[in-house]
């Protein structure tokens, strides 16, 4: 059934019914998937983005608007990402 | 769900001058799956009082095999290059995480023409590129245009030469110095040159451009602006 209608149906439930649908999205490549800038709304994939990098962090930016779509601490273990101007997120 | 990545063992087994700032690593990875040609690795070195540092690093091979090749060009004043390039021996380890990337990669299955440009060290992925379509076998119409300061930084300067033996045409450009002999013009790729080296509109190529973040952009855009569809060109940028 779908997580939406399951919710309808059941007040709410909680996020162990996400697995398969987080796993179907986030489970291959992940510069494959495209991000949705939530400023200007252009569609691209993670790997066309613009990203600033130095040791520690890379600013994922808007290739059309250079907004902050998200911040990468990639040198913690494990990393941290930090969601800013993302809209949304798809399979590519 | 996939597991998270781990940092693997990578061991030096050969050390190999390219050109005079940039050097080809072989190693060896335990377990390494394979990849695909175009895709790179993370590389994480540690000092000895703990600090890390983490570069990316294009794979000069593909395919299956535990044995992997990274081309490395120095960066000036850089923290993890000058290390690679000048002073890690056979015998030394690293630590790669990896295969990275599925958007800048080559599959034997897309039957389109296939250009490759490069800019100075952006050759490495587009090396793989060449050689996976070699060891396939493939007639798969391939063109390479390759963009270097001067014949002795061009990195895979051999390889790149024996290329045209297998039917992949060749392009030099030279930005600094040419050889003796050659007929171009010496100077930053120009819009026509490019124009001219690459696969016609109608030919409808896929194209992987790799290389410096300014002469992508640049690249890209006469590719987009003399009619070639923006969805076919692949780009993987270096910064500089």
């Amino acid at each position: 059934m779908d997580p939406h209608r399951r919710a309808a149906h059941a007040g709410h439930v909680d996020g162990n019914v996400l697995a398969g649908a987080l796993g179907r999205l986030f489970g291959g490549e992940p510069t494959e998937l495209i991000a949705v800038c939530g400023s200007c709304g252009t569609a691209a994939r993670v790997a066309e983005a613009r990203v600033e990098i130095d040791d520690s962090v890379a600013i994922v930016r808007c290739r059309t608007c250079t907004r902050t779509m998200l911040t990468l601490m990639f040198a913690e273990e494990p990393p941290r990402l930090v969601v800013s101007s993302l809209g949304e997120l798809r399979g590519g | 769900m996939v597991a998270p990545r781990t940092w693997s063992v990578a061991h030096v087994a050969e050390a190999t001058t390219a050109t005079p700032h940039a050097r080809i690593l072989t190693v060896d990875v335990p377990g390494w799956p394979g990849n695909l040609p175009g895709q790179h690795v993370d590389v994480r070195l540690t000092a000895e009082d703990g600090y890390q540092a983490v570069r990316s690093y294009s794979l000069g091979s593909s395919g299956p095999g535990e044995r992997l090749e990274l081309a490395v060009d120095e960066v000036p004043d850089g923290e993890v290059s000058p290390y690679l390039v000048r002073d890690v021996q056979p015998g030394d380890q690293l630590e790669v995480l990896g295969p990275l990337g599925g958007y800048f990669v080559w599959r034997e299955s897309d039957p389109a023409p296939v250009q490759l440009i490069a800019g100075g060290s952006g050759i490495v992925p587009l090396r793989a590129i060449a050689r996976a379509r070699a060891e396939a076998r493939t007639k798969q119409p391939f063109r390479l245009l390759y963009s270097v300061k001067s014949a002795e930084d061009a990195i895979y300067r051999d390889d790149v030469t024996t290329l045209g033996e297998q039917g992949i045409g060749v392009t030099w450009a030279y930005t600094r110095e040419a050889p003796t002999g050659w007929g171009g013009k010496v100077g930053r790729l120009m819009a026509e040159t490019l124009a001219e080296a690459v696969w016609s509109v109608a030919d409808a190529p896929t194209f992987y451009v790799c290389g410096p973040t300014g002469f992508v952009e640049f690249v890209a855009g006469q590719l987009v602006h003399i009619g070639h569809d923006p969805a076919h060109i692949k780009t993987e940028r270096f910064g500089g």
